[in-house]
């Protein structure tokens, strides 16, 4: 009888990096339902495109690199970034756009980098940046929220979607008819001098307290970050701080919804790419900051400068700008945040 | 106000440490039976392993009859661990052989093949040792061989001597932390008083203001059994939450006082001395009794065990029987791991012997305690850095170990890291953790040696041209004081006066000679 011998610690949580990846895919539900049911199935099959090249890119890549295929797909890893773009990119993006994307996210910002582990950006924040600034028109083409169109199906159907993805040049699609404005891009363009309540009340797009739709799709993503949070998947940090800077602004400068302010801080918090933002992506823990301290610092800086460019910059949202910003700093928070070790003094 | 008449023993603790794991427990395994009696083996295998690997020295030669409890081996300058045969017999052999450890490597044994008589020594115990002169105590339980029974095995007398004005808390660790082991639980729940006793001479070779046993929360039974035992109003039971790793000796004496013990100290210097329950009954046993440490309690626990338990062994067993003693099932058995699942060394031979620092043996199934699974790529979840009990970037100090940035991984405090498996145990990368951190720190230990010997020999070198230019200058002065004496002598001759003991052959010779060197000066001038 052979004994081995190993070292210690013996016996092992039984948690691994695929089921990591999994718990973060299965916890997209809730956010992906309330997309699917505002917005039809664009983001559904978008999600689903982007999967399949994903892992077919990471296999090519890791046979290039001659690593082992079988061992580093199943890390769920490559999922996980087109889960993330696909839930980013418009519902309507063509195909090309997604493979553009996801190309982009798996072999330049991913593997170019040194793969899983190495990559100093968040690989599916890089594609989706790369995209809006090579195809603005594309990457802001957004859908009114089912609620708004008068059309008589609310949202587009499967087929509408598979072919607005799809359409081989096709230009005169019927997804079209269904095509509008997101609510922050609408709120910091069109509002001209009006009171926030004047400009809520007639414009359809605006719904309880933030976008028609957006609203729930805010919250879908926030039940799915609790669930990632009960489930010991993300620390609390991060969240906790880019969503209480941006509460923090946005409460500052809402000036009580007067003609100059700059809307709710439930217009922020349940808009856009905040609940998203906050609980999927910049929790990424690659590139993100990892002590205690450096974390807090590091959503904070996301959460301001969401805020500040959704105000002051040129795009209506700005989480993958603000996360890779973030992701910039993400050493030097780390280097100057190390926790104090037990035994000790403060400091050095 | 009504004084209660039964005065609430268990406290709770008061401070809390960060990070921390819950693996598991796997302790009821080897709790459904009391403490057995192991069968006496035909030979016994008792290392003379001492502190920072020195020798020991041998007090039998091979073929000599030896009582049970009679003194095998001694260590040096008295800081070593004596060693007892633990049952009677005859010495067989002294000789090298395979013991549990990290290394792997063969140390020094006395192979006792035992007569089946288990005659003691004549031994005597102090009745009454209050009225006996500590350091006669403190000789005793030097001479009983007692050393940490936790895990570490620390000679016990090093760490209570010349401490008495400094201890102000004394902390009797009975937290048993990490999963399968379950000697300690056992020990108090059948033996409180003898602990409670070796707790009472503590107190009293230390004198401290007070005395804390820290228990976790998932040993009612064990604290219950203190409780009622405990006849000293010094001595409080605290019960601290069960939390990996709760018994790591620091981290213990956060939670009892709230004393973060300063890095690179030994807790007596911030007055607290800090000893087991296992450690608290030797020494009852030692004092009361006058027995040396021959025996202790083990777990042995493992699903390839059918009938699990804990076993009160003689010191040197080997361990093949004493597995038999539990039914092993050798067709399930995966590894054989010594202590608990977090911290302990891996055994690859059945018949090693049993050691005063086995707490416990896991004989476990490829099911239970799955081998290792291929490392994947860190992920930098930062999972590891919640787990750390002492605060450090477990990842950090991964990355640094594996580029060989020794310095980068000493600046983040790699020395401070106790190697209790926390980070490892979560890391969803499955990444050896610790074994890094291992080979770092010998690394980083060689690369000083070697900074250190470097030194040396600089040092060394620089000495040697000091003594060379010394004698260099020695060499002028006399060569000056020769040349003085001359011009005296000279200047006498000139003034017509005898030169005292310097025959005028020579001082003519002495001229010459200096004339020629002058000459030859002026000719090198001139060139």
């Amino acid at each position: 009888m052979s004994l081995p011998q190993l070292s210690s610690p013996h016996s092992h949580r039984p948690l691994g990096t695929a089921q990591v990846m999994q718990t973060v895919i299965l916890a997209c539900i809730p956010g992906l339902l309330a997309i699917s049911y505002f917005f039809g199935w664009g983001t559904l099959i978008n999600i689903l495109w982007l999967g399949l090249l994903a892992l077919a890119l990471e296999a090519l890549v890791l046979r290039l690199r001659k690593r082992a295929i079988r061992v580093y797909l199943t890390d769920y890893s490559a999922l996980v970034t087109a889960v993330l773009l696909g839930l980013s990119l418009p519902p309507t993006a063509p195909w090309w756009l997604g493979l553009i994307g996801i190309a982009f996210a798996i072999v330049i910002a991913k593997h170019l980098y040194g793969g899983l582990g190495y990559n100093p950006f968040n690989p599916a924040m890089v594609a989706y940046v790369v995209l809006l600034i090579s195809f603005p028109l594309e990457m802001s083409t957004w859908l009114s929220p089912r609620g708004v169109a008068s059309l008589s199906p609310q949202v587009p159907g499967f087929l509408d979607s598979l072919h607005a993805i799809f359409s081989f040049g096709d230009k005169a699609s019927a997804i079209d008819a269904y095509i509008g404005a997101t609510p922050l891009d609408e709120f910091k363009q069109q509002r001209g001098g009006m009171l926030v309540s004047e400009f809520w009340n007639q414009n359809p797009l605006f719904g309880r307290w933030s976008g028609r739709g957006w609203e729930w799709v805010n919250l879908g993503f926030l039940a799915g970050g609790l669930f990632l949070l009960y489930r010991k998947i993300i620390s609390w940090h991060i969240p906790f701080s880019l969503l209480a800077v941006m509460l923090i602004l946005s409460a500052l400068f809402y000036d009580n919804g007067s003609s100059t302010s700059h809307g709710s801080p439930l217009l922020h918090l349940l808009g856009g790419a905040t609940m998203l933002g906050a609980f999927f992506i910049a929790t990424d823990p690659v590139s993100a900051a990892t002590t205690p301290r450096g974390k807090l610092l590091y959503g904070a800086l996301i959460g301001g400068l969401v805020y500040v460019i959704r105000i002051w910059g040129n795009y209506p949202d700005a989480m993958a700008f603000a996360v890779l910003l973030g992701n910039f700093s993400a050493p030097l928070i780390d280097y100057y945040t190390q926790p104090r070790t037990f035994g000790h003094q403060s400091g050095k | 106000m009504s004084a209660s008449v039964i005065p609430a023993r268990t406290a709770r603790a008061i401070g809390s440490f960060p990070g921390g794991i819950h693996p598991a427990e796997n302790k009821t395994q080897s709790l459904t039976r009391p403490i057995q009696s192991a069968p006496l083996p035909e030979t016994l295998i008792i290392p003379l392993t001492q502190p920072g690997y020195q020798q020991a020295e041998l007090l039998v030669k091979v073929g000599d009859h030896v009582l049970k409890g009679q003194p095998l081996a001694r260590g040096r300058h008295g800081i070593g661990v004596v060693t007892h045969a633990s049952s009677s017999g005859v010495v067989s052999a002294i000789s090298e052989q395979a013991v549990p450890n990290a290394s792997g490597l063969p140390e020094l044994a006395v192979v006792i093949s035992t007569d089946g008589r288990d005659q003691w020594l004549p031994h005597t115990g102090i009745s009454d040792f209050q009225s006996v002169d500590r350091d006669v105590l403190l000789s005793r339980i030097t001479e009983a061989g007692i050393s940490g029974l936790g895990g570490a095995g620390f000679p016990t007398h090093i760490k209570l001597r010349n401490q008495h004005s400094l201890i102000k808390t004394l902390v009797i660790n009975a937290c048993e932390c990490e999963p399968f082991i379950t000697a300690d639980d056992i020990l108090m729940q059948e033996r409180a008083p003898d602990i409670i006793q070796g707790i009472k001479i503590l107190l009293y070779l230390l004198q401290p203001q007070q005395c804390l046993i820290g228990i976790e929360d998932n040993k009612p039974l064990a604290r219950a059994a203190l409780e009622k035992a405990i006849d000293d109003e010094r001595i409080q039971v605290v019960s601290v939450p069960t939390k990996y790793p709760s018994g790591a000796e620091k981290q213990l004496i956060q939670l009892l006082t709230g004393l973060e013990i300063p890095s690179g100290t030994l807790p007596a210097k911030s007055g607290v001395l800090c000893q087991n329950v296992g450690t608290a009954y030797a020494i009852a046993r030692a004092i009361d009794h006058g027995e040396a440490l021959i025996s202790r309690i083990t777990t042995f626990t493992g699903a390839a065990l059918n009938r699990p338990g804990n076993l009160e062994v003689l010191i040197g067993t080997p361990m093949e029987a004493l597995l038999d003693a539990c039914d092993l099932d050798r067709s399930q058995l995966s590894r054989l791991i010594m202590g608990g699942s977090l911290m302990g060394i891996s055994m690859t031979a059945l018949n090693l012997p049993l050691l005063k620092i086995s707490n416990c043996v896991i004989a476990t199934t490829a099911q239970e305690i799955p081998l290792p699974q291929a490392a994947l790529a860190c992920i930098r979840c930062g999972m590891c850095a919640e787990a750390c009990p002492v605060s450090l970037l477990p990842q950090q100090l991964y990355w640094f170990a594996r580029s060989k940035e020794h310095e980068k991984a000493t600046r983040h405090n790699l020395f401070d890291c106790i190697e209790c498996g926390a980070c490892a145990y979560v890391c969803p990368s499955h990444i050896p953790l610790v074994q890094y951190y291992r080979a770092a720190k010998a690394e980083i230990r060689d690369e000083q040696d070697k900074h250190r010997r470097g030194e040396h020999s600089q040092q060394r070198f620089e000495f040697h041209q000091q003594r060379l230019e010394r004698e260099k200058a020695k060499e002028e002065k006399r060569r000056q004081e020769r040349a003085e004496l001359a011009r005296r002598n000279r200047e006498a001759k000139a003034a017509g006066k005898p030169t005292a003991g310097q025959p005028d052959d020579i001082q003519a010779t002495l001229e010459r000679v200096r004339a020629k060197k002058a000459k030859a000066k002026e000719l090198e001038e001139n060139s």
